[in-house]
Protein backbone atom coordinates (compact mmCIF):
# COMPACT_ATOMS: atom_id res chain seq x y z
CA UNK A 1 0.00 0.00 0.00
CA UNK A 2 1.20 3.80 -0.75
CA UNK A 3 -0.10 6.54 0.11
CA UNK A 4 1.20 9.27 -2.67
CA UNK A 5 1.90 12.78 -1.43
CA UNK A 6 -0.65 15.18 -3.14
CA UNK A 7 -1.02 18.75 -3.21
CA UNK A 8 -4.01 20.43 -1.22
CA UNK A 9 -5.15 24.14 -1.06
CA UNK A 10 -4.30 25.40 1.78
CA UNK A 11 -6.20 28.37 3.22
CA UNK A 12 -4.34 31.65 4.04
CA UNK A 13 -2.88 32.01 7.39
CA UNK A 14 -4.86 34.33 9.57
CA UNK A 15 -1.79 36.48 11.55
CA UNK A 16 -2.42 38.36 14.20
CA UNK A 17 -0.28 41.49 15.10
CA UNK A 18 3.54 40.60 15.45
CA UNK A 19 3.15 37.61 12.93
CA UNK A 20 4.17 39.09 9.50
CA UNK A 21 8.08 39.03 9.68
CA UNK A 22 7.99 34.98 10.00
CA UNK A 23 5.60 34.75 7.34
CA UNK A 24 7.09 37.57 5.20
CA UNK A 25 10.59 35.12 5.34
CA UNK A 26 9.08 31.90 4.84
CA UNK A 27 7.50 33.54 1.32
CA UNK A 28 11.46 34.25 1.02
CA UNK A 29 12.13 31.17 1.84
CA UNK A 30 13.73 30.88 5.30
CA UNK A 31 12.27 29.62 8.63
CA UNK A 32 12.59 32.29 11.11
CA UNK A 33 12.56 30.94 14.94
CA UNK A 34 12.38 33.36 18.09
CA UNK A 35 15.33 33.49 20.08
CA UNK A 36 15.43 35.00 24.04
CA UNK A 37 18.34 36.84 24.53
CA UNK A 38 17.80 36.79 28.83
CA UNK A 39 17.29 32.78 29.10
CA UNK A 40 18.91 32.07 25.43
CA UNK A 41 16.00 29.56 24.88
CA UNK A 42 14.62 29.16 20.96
CA UNK A 43 10.60 28.64 21.70
CA UNK A 44 7.56 28.39 19.30
CA UNK A 45 5.18 29.75 18.07
CA UNK A 46 6.65 32.76 18.43
CA UNK A 47 5.53 35.26 20.72
CA UNK A 48 6.58 38.94 21.80
CA UNK A 49 7.58 37.58 24.98
CA UNK A 50 9.44 34.60 26.45
CA UNK A 51 6.97 31.49 27.60
CA UNK A 52 10.18 30.18 29.51
CA UNK A 53 11.51 33.57 31.67
CA UNK A 54 8.74 36.28 30.39
CA UNK A 55 11.74 38.44 29.04
CA UNK A 56 10.64 41.04 26.59
CA UNK A 57 14.04 40.70 24.83
CA UNK A 58 12.95 38.22 22.25
CA UNK A 59 14.56 38.60 18.33
CA UNK A 60 14.01 36.62 15.17
CA UNK A 61 16.66 34.35 14.01
CA UNK A 62 17.01 32.05 10.91
CA UNK A 63 16.80 28.28 11.86
CA UNK A 64 18.81 25.85 9.91
CA UNK A 65 15.71 24.45 8.74
CA UNK A 66 16.66 20.50 9.81
CA UNK A 67 15.12 18.41 12.37
CA UNK A 68 13.40 15.05 13.21
CA UNK A 69 9.84 14.09 13.13
CA UNK A 70 8.74 13.74 16.97
CA UNK A 71 4.96 12.50 15.54
CA UNK A 72 2.64 12.51 12.96
CA UNK A 73 -0.33 11.48 11.47
CA UNK A 74 -1.85 10.81 8.37
CA UNK A 75 -5.34 12.16 8.27
CA UNK A 76 -7.33 10.20 5.52
CA UNK A 77 -11.01 11.74 5.90
CA UNK A 78 -10.25 15.11 7.00
CA UNK A 79 -10.40 16.25 3.28
CA UNK A 80 -10.25 16.24 -0.45
CA UNK A 81 -7.16 14.47 -0.20
CA UNK A 82 -4.61 12.49 2.45
CA UNK A 83 -2.39 14.72 4.42
CA UNK A 84 0.63 14.00 7.25
CA UNK A 85 0.35 16.05 9.82
CA UNK A 86 2.71 16.07 12.61
CA UNK A 87 5.31 17.94 14.81
CA UNK A 88 9.11 18.06 13.64
CA UNK A 89 11.62 19.15 16.89
CA UNK A 90 13.75 21.71 15.09
CA UNK A 91 17.64 21.07 15.24
CA UNK A 92 17.55 23.87 17.36
CA UNK A 93 15.20 22.28 19.88
CA UNK A 94 11.57 23.39 19.73
CA UNK A 95 9.04 21.27 17.96
CA UNK A 96 6.59 22.71 15.26
CA UNK A 97 3.47 22.01 14.00
CA UNK A 98 3.93 21.41 10.20
CA UNK A 99 2.63 18.89 7.91
CA UNK A 100 5.35 16.21 6.29
CA UNK A 101 5.48 16.44 1.97
CA UNK A 102 6.74 14.96 -0.73
CA UNK A 103 6.87 11.70 0.07
CA UNK A 104 5.05 8.50 0.40
CA UNK A 105 2.87 9.03 3.13
CA UNK A 106 3.00 5.41 4.44
CA UNK A 107 6.77 5.41 4.65
CA UNK A 108 6.55 8.44 7.56
CA UNK A 109 8.34 7.57 10.69
CA UNK A 110 9.10 8.97 13.94
CA UNK A 111 12.58 10.14 14.47
CA UNK A 112 12.94 10.50 10.54
CA UNK A 113 15.38 13.38 9.44
CA UNK A 114 13.27 16.00 7.77
CA UNK A 115 14.20 19.69 5.89
CA UNK A 116 12.23 22.39 5.28
CA UNK A 117 10.46 23.43 2.42
CA UNK A 118 7.84 25.68 1.68
CA UNK A 119 4.48 26.01 0.42
CA UNK A 120 1.84 28.62 -1.28
CA UNK A 121 -1.45 28.88 0.32
CA UNK A 122 -4.39 30.65 -1.23
CA UNK A 123 -4.05 34.31 -1.22
CA UNK A 124 -1.93 34.62 1.60
CA UNK A 125 2.06 34.02 2.78
CA UNK A 126 3.67 30.57 1.84
CA UNK A 127 4.07 28.31 5.00
CA UNK A 128 7.06 25.98 6.34
CA UNK A 129 6.58 22.38 5.79
CA UNK A 130 9.22 19.26 6.01
CA UNK A 131 10.25 16.89 3.42
CA UNK A 132 12.72 13.46 4.65
CA UNK A 133 16.07 13.86 3.67
CA UNK B 1 -9.34 25.12 52.43
CA UNK B 2 -9.90 21.86 51.36
CA UNK B 3 -13.18 21.03 49.78
CA UNK B 4 -12.88 17.72 51.30
CA UNK B 5 -16.35 16.46 52.49
CA UNK B 6 -18.15 19.83 52.44
CA UNK B 7 -19.73 19.39 49.26
CA UNK B 8 -22.05 16.65 48.04
CA UNK B 9 -23.83 15.19 44.95
CA UNK B 10 -27.51 15.11 45.66
CA UNK B 11 -28.87 14.88 41.51
CA UNK B 12 -27.59 13.44 38.73
CA UNK B 13 -29.78 13.25 35.00
CA UNK B 14 -28.53 11.95 31.68
CA UNK B 15 -31.15 13.20 28.78
CA UNK B 16 -32.17 9.50 27.10
CA UNK B 17 -31.81 11.01 23.54
CA UNK B 18 -29.33 9.98 21.61
CA UNK B 19 -30.73 12.08 18.36
CA UNK B 20 -32.49 15.59 19.22
CA UNK B 21 -34.56 17.24 16.05
CA UNK B 22 -37.64 18.91 18.16
CA UNK B 23 -36.26 20.61 20.66
CA UNK B 24 -33.64 23.40 21.31
CA UNK B 25 -30.30 23.42 22.88
CA UNK B 26 -32.24 25.75 25.54
CA UNK B 27 -35.04 23.17 26.41
CA UNK B 28 -32.56 20.54 26.60
CA UNK B 29 -30.54 21.89 29.18
CA UNK B 30 -33.56 22.57 31.08
CA UNK B 31 -34.89 19.05 30.35
CA UNK B 32 -32.05 17.82 32.26
CA UNK B 33 -31.86 20.20 35.37
CA UNK B 34 -35.63 19.34 35.53
CA UNK B 35 -34.63 15.62 35.90
CA UNK B 36 -31.52 16.09 38.47
CA UNK B 37 -33.94 18.17 40.47
CA UNK B 38 -36.40 15.32 41.10
CA UNK B 39 -33.82 13.05 41.68
CA UNK B 40 -32.55 14.69 44.28
CA UNK B 41 -35.74 15.54 45.53
CA UNK B 42 -35.77 19.66 45.29
CA UNK B 43 -36.90 22.15 42.78
CA UNK B 44 -35.59 24.90 41.10
CA UNK B 45 -36.55 27.27 43.45
CA UNK B 46 -34.38 25.60 45.96
CA UNK B 47 -31.39 26.53 43.33
CA UNK B 48 -28.71 29.24 44.25
CA UNK B 49 -25.85 28.26 42.15
CA UNK B 50 -25.70 28.01 38.30
CA UNK B 51 -22.95 26.30 36.41
CA UNK B 52 -22.30 25.93 32.72
CA UNK B 53 -19.73 26.09 29.97
CA UNK B 54 -19.44 28.43 27.53
CA UNK B 55 -21.08 26.44 25.00
CA UNK B 56 -24.63 26.98 26.68
CA UNK B 57 -26.22 29.49 24.37
CA UNK B 58 -25.95 33.13 25.27
CA UNK B 59 -23.40 35.00 27.16
CA UNK B 60 -21.99 32.37 29.95
CA UNK B 61 -24.82 31.45 31.43
CA UNK B 62 -26.64 34.47 31.75
CA UNK B 63 -29.67 33.34 28.92
CA UNK B 64 -29.99 30.20 30.16
CA UNK B 65 -30.29 31.80 33.93
CA UNK B 66 -32.64 33.71 32.49
CA UNK B 67 -34.35 30.67 30.41
CA UNK B 68 -35.10 28.59 33.61
CA UNK B 69 -36.11 31.47 35.57
CA UNK B 70 -33.09 31.32 37.95
CA UNK B 71 -32.01 33.88 41.04
CA UNK B 72 -28.84 32.76 42.18
CA UNK B 73 -25.88 33.85 43.97
CA UNK B 74 -22.91 32.09 42.59
CA UNK B 75 -22.15 31.14 39.01
CA UNK B 76 -19.38 29.67 36.31
CA UNK B 77 -19.30 28.96 32.38
CA UNK B 78 -15.45 27.85 32.58
CA UNK B 79 -14.42 26.21 29.56
CA UNK B 80 -12.19 23.63 29.13
CA UNK B 81 -14.61 21.53 26.18
CA UNK B 82 -15.65 18.00 27.44
CA UNK B 83 -13.69 18.36 30.43
CA UNK B 84 -15.28 21.48 31.74
CA UNK B 85 -17.99 19.78 33.85
CA UNK B 86 -15.65 18.32 36.06
CA UNK B 87 -14.39 21.91 36.63
CA UNK B 88 -17.40 23.08 37.31
CA UNK B 89 -18.28 20.12 39.54
CA UNK B 90 -14.96 21.38 41.63
CA UNK B 91 -15.65 25.21 41.42
CA UNK B 92 -19.26 24.68 42.76
CA UNK B 93 -17.99 22.84 45.62
CA UNK B 94 -15.60 25.77 46.08
CA UNK B 95 -18.47 27.97 46.30
CA UNK B 96 -20.69 25.73 48.37
CA UNK B 97 -17.21 25.49 51.05
CA UNK B 98 -16.71 29.02 50.98
CA UNK B 99 -20.23 29.65 52.11
CA UNK B 100 -21.43 31.54 48.37
CA UNK B 101 -24.33 28.90 47.81
CA UNK B 102 -26.03 25.80 48.95
CA UNK B 103 -27.66 24.07 45.53
CA UNK B 104 -25.56 24.09 42.46
CA UNK B 105 -26.93 23.40 39.27
CA UNK B 106 -24.66 22.11 36.43
CA UNK B 107 -26.18 21.84 33.11
CA UNK B 108 -24.41 20.50 29.67
CA UNK B 109 -26.56 20.18 26.50
CA UNK B 110 -25.39 19.79 22.98
CA UNK B 111 -25.91 18.68 19.40
CA UNK B 112 -23.46 16.55 18.12
CA UNK B 113 -21.05 17.43 15.27
CA UNK B 114 -18.92 15.38 13.36
CA UNK B 115 -15.30 16.41 14.26
CA UNK B 116 -13.54 16.02 11.21
CA UNK B 117 -13.72 19.67 9.59
CA UNK B 118 -11.11 21.76 10.45
CA UNK B 119 -11.50 24.33 13.70
CA UNK B 120 -12.24 27.46 12.55
CA UNK B 121 -9.50 29.26 15.43
CA UNK B 122 -10.88 32.48 14.87
CA UNK B 123 -9.00 36.21 14.96
CA UNK B 124 -6.77 36.92 17.92
CA UNK B 125 -6.00 32.95 18.73
CA UNK B 126 -1.84 33.57 18.91
CA UNK B 127 -1.33 29.93 18.06
CA UNK B 128 -3.67 30.36 15.19
CA UNK B 129 -1.57 31.27 11.82
CA UNK B 130 0.95 28.68 13.24
CA UNK B 131 -1.07 26.00 13.72
CA UNK B 132 -4.34 26.03 11.19
CA UNK B 133 -2.36 25.52 7.73
CA UNK B 134 -1.27 22.36 8.52
CA UNK B 135 -4.89 20.72 9.12
CA UNK B 136 -5.26 20.20 12.36
CA UNK B 137 -8.63 18.24 13.51
CA UNK B 138 -9.91 17.05 16.79
CA UNK B 139 -8.71 12.90 15.51
CA UNK B 140 -5.47 13.89 13.93
CA UNK B 141 -4.48 15.71 17.11
CA UNK B 142 -5.05 12.49 19.85
CA UNK B 143 -3.70 10.14 16.65
CA UNK B 144 -0.29 12.07 17.00
CA UNK B 145 -0.24 11.55 20.80
CA UNK B 146 -0.82 7.89 19.90
CA UNK B 147 1.29 7.59 16.90
CA UNK B 148 4.23 9.37 19.03
CA UNK B 149 2.78 6.41 22.64
CA UNK B 150 3.18 3.46 19.91
CA UNK B 151 6.87 4.65 18.75
CA UNK B 152 7.78 5.14 22.55
CA UNK B 153 6.26 2.61 23.97
CA UNK B 154 5.66 -0.08 21.68
CA UNK B 155 1.66 0.04 22.04
CA UNK B 156 -0.23 -1.86 19.58
CA UNK B 157 -3.45 -1.02 17.72
CA UNK B 158 -4.74 -4.48 19.01
CA UNK B 159 -4.07 -2.99 22.77
CA UNK B 160 -6.05 0.33 21.75
CA UNK B 161 -9.13 -1.53 20.67
CA UNK B 162 -9.76 -3.35 24.03
CA UNK B 163 -10.55 0.71 25.72
CA UNK B 164 -13.25 -0.12 23.05
CA UNK B 165 -14.27 -3.13 23.81
CA UNK B 166 -14.44 -3.20 27.16
CA UNK B 167 -16.87 -0.05 26.90
CA UNK B 168 -19.10 -2.01 23.96
CA UNK B 169 -19.27 -4.49 26.72
CA UNK B 170 -21.38 -2.40 29.22
CA UNK B 171 -23.31 -0.38 26.66
CA UNK B 172 -24.84 -3.51 25.56
CA UNK B 173 -26.87 -3.53 29.33
CA UNK B 174 -27.74 0.05 28.20
CA UNK B 175 -30.68 0.93 26.72
CA UNK B 176 -29.73 4.43 25.87
CA UNK B 177 -26.40 3.35 24.15
CA UNK B 178 -25.57 4.97 20.87
CA UNK B 179 -23.88 1.96 20.33
CA UNK B 180 -24.97 -1.37 22.08
CA UNK B 181 -23.06 -4.23 19.94
CA UNK B 182 -20.49 -5.65 21.79
CA UNK B 183 -17.42 -5.56 19.94
CA UNK B 184 -13.90 -7.61 19.29
CA UNK B 185 -10.67 -6.36 18.70
CA UNK B 186 -10.61 -7.19 15.48
CA UNK B 187 -13.83 -4.61 14.68
CA UNK B 188 -11.97 -2.05 15.78
CA UNK B 189 -8.53 -2.55 13.87
CA UNK B 190 -10.57 -3.65 10.49
CA UNK B 191 -12.91 -0.37 11.18
CA UNK B 192 -11.51 2.02 8.72
CA UNK B 193 -8.52 4.20 9.09
CA UNK B 194 -9.54 7.97 10.00
CA UNK B 195 -6.29 9.44 10.69
CA UNK B 196 -3.12 6.90 11.49
CA UNK B 197 -2.94 4.99 13.90
CA UNK B 198 -6.81 5.88 14.92
CA UNK B 199 -9.65 3.72 13.39
CA UNK B 200 -13.47 4.52 13.29
CA UNK B 201 -13.63 2.53 16.03
CA UNK B 202 -11.06 4.21 18.24
CA UNK B 203 -13.30 7.23 18.31
CA UNK B 204 -16.09 7.90 20.93
CA UNK B 205 -19.50 8.76 19.22
CA UNK B 206 -21.62 11.51 18.51
CA UNK B 207 -25.10 12.71 19.91
CA UNK B 208 -27.02 15.03 20.61
CA UNK B 209 -27.92 14.86 24.14
CA UNK B 210 -27.23 16.27 27.84
CA UNK B 211 -26.79 16.04 31.76
CA UNK B 212 -26.99 17.69 35.05
CA UNK B 213 -25.71 16.96 38.29
CA UNK B 214 -27.00 18.76 41.68
CA UNK B 215 -24.09 19.63 44.28
CA UNK B 216 -25.54 20.79 47.70
CA UNK B 217 -24.28 21.16 51.32
CA UNK B 218 -23.90 18.47 53.94
CA UNK B 219 -26.95 20.02 55.83
CA UNK B 220 -29.20 19.89 52.96
CA UNK B 221 -27.60 16.38 51.30
CA UNK B 222 -28.45 14.90 54.66
CA UNK B 223 -31.70 16.25 54.65
CA UNK B 224 -32.67 14.64 51.20
CA UNK B 225 -33.99 10.76 50.91
CA UNK B 226 -30.91 9.41 48.52
CA UNK B 227 -27.55 7.86 48.89
CA UNK B 228 -25.26 10.39 50.55
CA UNK B 229 -21.78 10.55 47.90
CA UNK B 230 -19.50 13.63 48.77
CA UNK B 231 -16.54 14.61 46.97
CA UNK B 232 -13.52 13.96 48.40
CA UNK B 233 -10.60 15.83 45.79
CA UNK B 234 -10.55 17.62 43.05
CA UNK B 235 -7.51 18.50 41.22
CA UNK B 236 -7.64 20.89 37.80
CA UNK B 237 -4.66 21.86 35.22
CA UNK B 238 -4.37 22.40 31.95
CA UNK B 239 -1.58 21.17 29.59
CA UNK B 240 -0.05 22.73 26.54
CA UNK B 241 2.90 22.82 24.10
CA UNK B 242 5.29 24.16 26.35
CA UNK B 243 6.68 27.08 24.41
CA UNK B 244 7.92 24.18 22.03
CA UNK B 245 8.95 21.80 24.02
CA UNK B 246 6.63 19.19 23.08
CA UNK B 247 6.14 16.26 25.24
CA UNK B 248 3.10 14.26 23.92
CA UNK B 249 3.46 10.95 25.72
CA UNK B 250 1.41 12.45 29.54
CA UNK B 251 -1.78 14.31 29.82
CA UNK B 252 -2.77 16.77 32.81
CA UNK B 253 -3.65 14.20 34.28
CA UNK B 254 -0.47 13.47 35.92
CA UNK B 255 -1.04 16.92 37.57
CA UNK B 256 -4.23 16.68 38.53
CA UNK B 257 -4.70 12.88 39.93
CA UNK B 258 -2.00 14.22 42.03
CA UNK B 259 -3.48 16.82 43.66
CA UNK B 260 -6.77 15.34 43.73
CA UNK B 261 -5.31 11.80 45.71
CA UNK B 262 -3.64 14.46 48.37
CA UNK B 263 -6.73 16.40 48.81
CA UNK B 264 -9.05 13.21 49.18
CA UNK B 265 -6.52 11.25 50.89
CA UNK B 266 -6.68 8.15 49.09
CA UNK B 267 -4.43 6.75 46.26
CA UNK B 268 -4.94 4.60 43.10
CA UNK B 269 -5.34 1.35 44.72
CA UNK B 270 -8.24 2.70 46.93
CA UNK B 271 -10.55 3.36 43.69
CA UNK B 272 -13.39 0.78 42.97
CA UNK B 273 -14.54 2.36 39.90
CA UNK B 274 -13.22 5.00 37.60
CA UNK B 275 -15.09 7.35 35.26
CA UNK B 276 -12.07 8.16 32.26
CA UNK B 277 -12.65 10.24 29.79
CA UNK B 278 -12.73 8.73 26.30
CA UNK B 279 -12.84 10.61 23.74
CA UNK B 280 -10.75 8.68 21.94
CA UNK B 281 -8.99 5.29 23.01
CA UNK B 282 -5.70 6.49 23.44
CA UNK B 283 -7.15 9.29 25.63
CA UNK B 284 -8.33 6.59 28.10
CA UNK B 285 -4.51 4.61 27.80
CA UNK B 286 -2.54 8.10 28.67
CA UNK B 287 -5.34 8.85 31.62
CA UNK B 288 -4.86 5.79 32.80
CA UNK B 289 -0.71 5.71 33.14
CA UNK B 290 -1.32 9.80 34.29
CA UNK B 291 -3.58 8.89 37.20
CA UNK B 292 -1.01 5.74 38.57
CA UNK B 293 -2.78 2.80 37.64
CA UNK B 294 0.13 1.48 36.09
CA UNK B 295 3.61 2.89 35.02
CA UNK B 296 3.83 5.31 31.86
CA UNK B 297 3.68 3.39 28.54
CA UNK B 298 2.27 0.18 30.59
CA UNK B 299 -1.40 2.05 29.44
CA UNK B 300 -1.36 -0.90 26.72
CA UNK B 301 -1.04 -3.77 28.72
CA UNK B 302 -2.51 -2.43 31.33
CA UNK B 303 -6.20 -2.45 29.69
CA UNK B 304 -5.81 -5.99 27.20
CA UNK B 305 -7.78 -8.61 28.28
CA UNK B 306 -11.03 -7.03 29.37
CA UNK B 307 -9.01 -5.60 32.12
CA UNK B 308 -11.65 -2.72 32.20
CA UNK B 309 -14.58 -4.29 32.32
CA UNK B 310 -17.01 -4.39 35.57
CA UNK B 311 -16.68 -7.94 37.23
CA UNK B 312 -13.93 -9.04 34.75
CA UNK B 313 -10.88 -6.61 35.49
CA UNK B 314 -9.12 -5.12 37.94
CA UNK B 315 -10.39 -1.47 37.28
CA UNK B 316 -14.02 -1.30 36.34
CA UNK B 317 -14.70 1.73 33.96
CA UNK B 318 -17.40 4.17 32.02
CA UNK B 319 -19.76 1.04 32.85
CA UNK B 320 -22.52 3.05 30.84
CA UNK B 321 -20.63 2.82 27.82
CA UNK B 322 -18.55 5.57 28.08
CA UNK B 323 -18.18 8.01 25.11
CA UNK B 324 -17.04 5.36 23.25
CA UNK B 325 -20.29 3.66 22.87
CA UNK B 326 -23.05 5.61 25.10
CA UNK B 327 -23.30 9.01 24.90
CA UNK B 328 -20.88 11.95 24.44
CA UNK B 329 -23.67 14.91 24.37
CA UNK B 330 -22.37 17.65 21.70
CA UNK B 331 -18.75 16.61 21.54
CA UNK B 332 -18.52 17.12 25.46
CA UNK B 333 -17.93 13.65 27.49
CA UNK B 334 -17.53 15.09 31.15
CA UNK B 335 -21.51 15.59 32.83
CA UNK B 336 -21.78 11.15 31.53
CA UNK B 337 -18.51 10.41 33.73
CA UNK B 338 -19.49 12.31 36.88
CA UNK B 339 -23.54 11.04 35.96
CA UNK B 340 -22.17 7.24 36.02
CA UNK B 341 -19.49 7.49 38.92
CA UNK B 342 -22.60 8.78 41.23
CA UNK B 343 -24.23 5.42 39.84
CA UNK B 344 -21.87 3.49 40.83
CA UNK B 345 -21.56 4.72 44.37
CA UNK B 346 -25.16 5.05 45.12
CA UNK B 347 -25.46 1.50 43.85
CA UNK B 348 -28.13 2.39 41.33
CA UNK B 349 -24.97 1.36 38.25
CA UNK B 350 -26.45 -1.10 35.83
CA UNK B 351 -26.83 -4.56 37.67
CA UNK B 352 -24.81 -6.66 35.27
CA UNK B 353 -22.32 -3.89 35.65
CA UNK B 354 -22.63 -2.33 39.05
CA UNK B 355 -19.07 -2.69 41.15
CA UNK B 356 -19.33 -4.73 44.41
CA UNK B 357 -18.83 -2.84 47.39
CA UNK B 358 -18.06 0.48 45.44
CA UNK B 359 -17.27 3.03 48.36
CA UNK B 360 -14.47 4.97 46.27
CA UNK B 361 -15.04 6.40 42.84
CA UNK B 362 -12.53 8.48 40.49
CA UNK B 363 -13.80 10.93 36.86
CA UNK B 364 -11.61 12.31 35.20
CA UNK B 365 -12.33 14.86 32.24
CA UNK B 366 -9.86 15.65 29.46
CA UNK B 367 -11.09 18.45 27.13
CA UNK B 368 -9.70 20.14 24.10
CA UNK B 369 -6.62 18.76 22.13
CA UNK B 370 -4.08 16.00 23.25
CA UNK B 371 -1.91 17.26 20.58
CA UNK B 372 -1.67 20.86 21.40
CA UNK B 373 -3.57 22.27 24.84
CA UNK B 374 -6.26 20.46 27.21
CA UNK B 375 -8.28 20.64 30.10
CA UNK B 376 -7.44 18.54 32.50
CA UNK B 377 -10.01 17.69 35.86
CA UNK B 378 -10.14 14.66 38.27
CA UNK B 379 -13.02 14.29 41.02
CA UNK B 380 -12.65 11.33 43.31
CA UNK B 381 -15.62 10.45 45.79
CA UNK B 382 -17.26 8.61 47.84
CA UNK B 383 -20.13 6.86 48.94
CA UNK B 384 -20.60 7.95 53.32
Amino acid sequence: MATPYQERKISAPQLNEGDAPYFEAASQGKLLIKYCNDCKKYHHYPRALCPFCFSDKTEWKEAQGTGTIYTFSVSRKSGPVPYAIGYVTLDEGPSMMTNIVECDLDTIKCGQKVKVTFKPTEGGPSVPMFRPV
Amino acid sequence: MSIKGKAYFAGIYEHPARKITDKSIAQVHAEVAKGALEDAGLTIRDVDGYYCSADAPGTGGLSMIDYMGLTVKHADSTNTGGSSYLYLVAHAAEAIAAGKCNVALITCAGFGRPGTAPRDMGGGVPESAFESPFGPVTVNMYAMAAMRHMYQFGTTSEQLAWVKVAASHHAQHNPNAFLKKVLTVEDVVNSPMIADPLHRMDCCVVTDSGGAVIVVSPEIAKSLKRPLVKLLGTGESPKDQMGGNVDLTYSGAVRTGAIAYAEAGVKPSDIKYASIYDSFTITVVMTLEDLGFCKKGEGGKFVMDGNLISGVGKLPFNTDGGGMCNNHPGNRGGITKIIEAVRQLRGEAHPKVQVKNCDIALAHGTGGSLGTRHGSATLIMERE
